[in-house]
């Protein structure tokens, strides 16, 4: 470990990065955002539209909803009928697919280049004319239930997560799982579908990202040709429903059949508001790259090998969310060892750093870690294009992507040792722990049929 | 810090299409006996590895099942003069990245690198170590055996992994693919059992290195000689057995889950066959086609039975699986298991249309790009070929081994190769009770 030699070389690398990603904007009359990164590594392209709107701006009794009109968007329009959107996608040689998060609501095809006027063609007329034909949304709305069973109701970590989530908030939207309440989606209504399209597939609530071999002007001339057609439309007014402060610690428990026990705390922290004011967010980052960046960082070293507390520990943080932030920290005991213990263990971890900081050492070893990762993702154009999207759905100019480098790479030891002091505190946790059931002796012993 | 902008700069003006990879793989042994391919590529300054080898779970003693995962996992923590948090964070200090995993017959490890000098030798000289002197700790060994219960433990709780073990069991019985761990073979294996598995797979003969990225020819071979110096010469690779095909069969798991697992399928295709063609270009009609295949229509868009349902052919050194695999509420289970075999059945009798095959075709070559459009892609590809000993030409002809393929050729290879009366079926939390 030699940091004079590693810093130079960091610091040209957050510089270069963007000198191999430049990206080009265009916006229609119609508010449609166009972002363009030429990418001549193989004639191939993706083509993203991303819809600022997800889980968090769905109502009660409609939970859910965000996510099955996604579902619905392959089932036709009066140009297309169901099926005949995922049909011209294969025959053009693509793959194509969508997903629904708390933020936004994003469809992307991966094409050989030539094909892209084709796909702007097809996401044109979905973003308008789509058919929410009744038959077919009750046929979609099991498929979706199914998903939700595949997804969550099975999965005892999904569902420890879920209801961590709907404890942590209470008035904050984020408090609702992005697939729905069950018996939301066993009441949700093609009316509720129609009113979600009306609401926000407009272009001046979307942005399209291409990303491949392409030059950005033709992207801009076909764009213009396929969605400038389309009209802007009034956006509902967003609340903002902020959650009030948390005033002390909760705790949960999720019976399920398992067998290894897991603990999940989740920590009110800050996201990025303010790129250039802002510090703790960060800080943050950074502290989630030290607890748990790498196979040597402080959680799987102490708790996993040196204590043999655990069989996996992790941190978890996003710094960009249009909702509130959390902070988690997660994993399972040991065998003999409880979750208690393993709770223990993990605040330990948070008070070493408040203690003592974290060492010159770890801080570029994390930081080393963001910039090797941001060159390897430039070794897959989906990736690239995901990055973008993201940004933008959070309300972050992705032209900041450097600049938000450059603020990871200025975190101090200090600064990550103070917000390991402000937040991390019992006042904002939540701590759930999934309590494993045995299963049935039935289901230990197959049976043959005759 | 200009040194290196410049260099970045240098590296975009060397950019060479992806796509000629397909004509690009260069292949050679080491002195030490392992085969390597070789993907030249200046576009990203990044270097992927893969070393391969003949170490899966189909070389376990039944006895000793678990110990192929156990040894992959263990040689990267430890070696000569370093104990495994000193290797970790070496390599997390020059951001380089290992990962790894073992399948019925490889066992790999694979490492991503920034191709700057000063990185990419420490990257380098940390994988030649854990090639050449993994020391298997005696505390760690026993740490991880631990864990490695405890994961099972664990996954012998879900559906899916309850069908996934059935399912291979019954297709395979005793020959080596239907080999797995239990908690009682993992608990019983001792530090040995892992040295002697280690000393007879992890040698040079059994070796296949995948290099692709932002090397010259001969800073590949200097970094193939360099890792591979020190492995063992013997012993050999070793051929696993034919498996035989086993009787049809149909078998019910019970589960608290809420959905029910079904998996159908039997051992059906292997690496290098003529077959592989036909029956990959008929299976994109059946299940392989993502949402515009015929089981997804059947199942997921007539029915809402299910989120997802596929077929795929899993071709391995031996016949692989042919699969198909859904989840449905386990009141369905039934109707969807009818549906199922009634379009497999179809299928079978008819084969695709004649506009269903033009379909096929045009996707499977029009996203022949797709496969080949980053360095990772590439590596998967080419690992594949070297270590099965495929042609070198193998994606070059692609395309063109997809066009040749007719209605006659995908009937007649399904006939061969999927048989009803080799079908094995396997049900997980399936709801039996309107079963007459």
């Amino acid at each position: 470990m030699r940091p004079t030699r590693l810093i130079p070389l960091l610091l040209a690398l957050s510089l270069a990065v963007p000198a191999l990603a430049e990206t080009f904007e265009q916006q229609l009359a119609n508010g449609l955002r166009v972002i363009v990164k030429e990418d001549r590594r193989a004639p191939t392209v993706v083509h993203m539209v991303w819809y600022r709107a997800g889980s968090m701006d769905e109502t009660n009794g409609r939970t859910g909803v965000a996510h099955v009109l996604e579902h619905m968007m392959f089932k036709g329009t009066p140009n297309a009928g169901p099926g005949e959107f995922n049909r011209r996608v294969a025959a053009a040689g693509g793959r194509d697919n969508a997903f629904t998060s708390r933020d936004y609501t994003a469809y992307f095809q991966q094409v050989p280049a030539h094909e892209l006027a084709e796909m702007m063609r097809l996401e044109a007329d979905r973003m308008r004319h789509l058919t929410l034909d009744p038959e077919e949304f009750a046929q979609e709305l099991r498929v979706v239930m199914e998903e939700r069973r595949l997804r969550t109701e099975d999965q005892p970590q999904s569902l420890l997560f879920e209801q961590l989530t709907a404890t942590a908030f209470q008035a904050h939207p984020y408090r609702v799982p992005i697939i729905g309440w069950m018996n939301d989606l066993e009441n949700l209504a093609p009316a509720d579908a129609r009113s979600w399209y009306d609401n926000w597939y407009a272009p001046n609530n979307a942005t399209v990202v291409v990303v491949g071999d392409v030059d950005h002007q033709a992207v801009f001339k076909l764009a213009a040709e396929h969605y400038g057609s389309l009209q802007a439309r009034q956006l509902p007014v967003r609340k903002p429903q902020d959650e009030p402060p948390q005033l002390g610690i909760r705790r949960l428990a999720v019976k399920a059949p398992a067998d290894l026990p897991l603990v999940m705390m989740a920590y009110k922290v800050p996201v990025i508001r303010n790129i250039e004011q802002d510090v703790d967010p960060y800080a943050l980052e950074i502290l989630a790259a030290v607890l748990a960046g790498h196979d040597a960082a402080r959680l799987s070293t102490s708790l996993v090998r040196r204590q043999q507390l655990a069989v996996e520990a992790e941190a978890d943080y996003d710094a960009t969310a249009r909702g509130p932030g959390i902070f988690y920290l997660h994993g399972s005991p040991s065998a003999g060892r409880t979750v208690s213990e393993l709770e223990a263990g993990l605040r330990a971890e948070i008070a070493a750093v408040q203690e003592n900081a974290v060492s010159a050492d770890e801080l570029v070893r994390a930081k080393a870690q963001l910039i090797a990762g941001q060159i390897y993702k430039l070794d897959s154009m989906f990736a690239q294009a995901m990055e973008i999207g993201q940004l933008e759905a959070v309300g972050i100019p992705h032209t900041q992507q450097e600049r938000l480098l450059e603020k990871l790479q200025e975190v101090t030891a200090e600064q990550i040792q103070a917000v390991a002091r402000k937040y991390f505190s019992d006042q904002g946790l939540t701590v759930g722990e999934l309590d494993p059931q045995p299963l049935p002796s039935a289901a230990r012993s197959p049976a043959s049929a005759p | 810090m200009t040194f290196c902008k410049s260099l970045l700069l240098l590296f975009l003006s060397l950019v060479t299409p992806l796509t000629n990879a397909a004509q690009r793989i260069e292949r050679w042994q080491t002195a030490s006996g392992a085969r390597v391919l070789f993907v030249e590529s200046h576009a990203l300054p990044i270097v992927d590895v893969q070393v391969d080898f003949a170490a899966g779970t189909a070389y376990e003693d039944q006895a000793q099942a678990g110990v192929a995962s156990l040894t992959r996992e263990l040689v990267e923590l430890g070696v000569a003069g370093m104990e495994e948090t000193q290797v970790a964070s070496r390599m997390a200090d020059v951001g380089a990245q290992l990962s790894g995993e073992v399948d019925r017959d490889r066992a790999s490890l694979t490492l991503r690198t920034l191709s700057m000098a000063d990185k990419r030798s420490v990257a380098f000289e940390l994988l030649r170590a854990i090639l050449s002197t993994p020391q298997f700790p005696a505390a760690v060994f026993e740490r991880e055996k631990a864990r490695s219960v405890a994961a099972l433990k664990e996954a012998l709780t879900r559906p899916e992994t309850l069908a996934k073990r059935a399912f291979w069991s019954a297709m395979y019985g005793a020959h080596p693919y239907g080999r797995q761990a239990t908690v009682a073979s993992l608990a019983a294996l001792e530090r040995a059992q892992v040295l002697a598995f280690h000393a007879a797979h992890y040698t040079a003969p059994r070796a296949t290195l995948a290099i692709v990225g932002d090397l010259s020819r001969a800073q590949a071979e200097a970094v193939a000689e360099e890792l591979t110096a020190a492995l063992p010469a013997s012993p050999g690779m070793s051929t696993i057995a034919v498996p035989a095909l086993p009787a049809a069969s149909e078998q019910w798991i019970a589960h608290p889950a809420e959905q029910a697992h079904l998996l159908l399928g039997l051992p059906a295709l292997k690496r290098g066959d003529p077959d592989f063609f036909p029956l990959l270009v008929g299976n994109y009609t059946l299940g392989g086609g993502g949402f515009v295949s015929r089981l997804m229509k059947a199942v997921r868009d007539r029915r809402g039975l299910a989120y997802s349902v596929h077929s795929d052919f899993q071709p391995l050194a031996q016949l692989g699986p042919f699969e198909i695999g859904l989840q449905t509420k386990k009141e369905q289970a039934l109707d969807a298991l009818g549906l199922t075999r009634e379009v497999l059945a179809r299928f079978l009798a008819q084969g695709p249309s004649e506009e269903e095959l033009r379909a096929a075709k045009q996707n499977l070559i029009g996203s022949f790009p797709l496969r080949l459009d980053s360095n990772r892609e590439i590596l998967r590809s080419v690992a594949v070929i070297g270590f099965y000993e495929l042609p070198l030409d193998y994606l070059e002809r692609y395309p063109e081994n997809i066009e040749k393929v007719t209605l006659a050729d995908i009937k007649a290879a399904f006939a061969r190769r999927v048989r009803r009366e080799h079908l094995v079926t396997v049900i997980v939390a399936g709801d039996r009770g309107s079963r007459p």
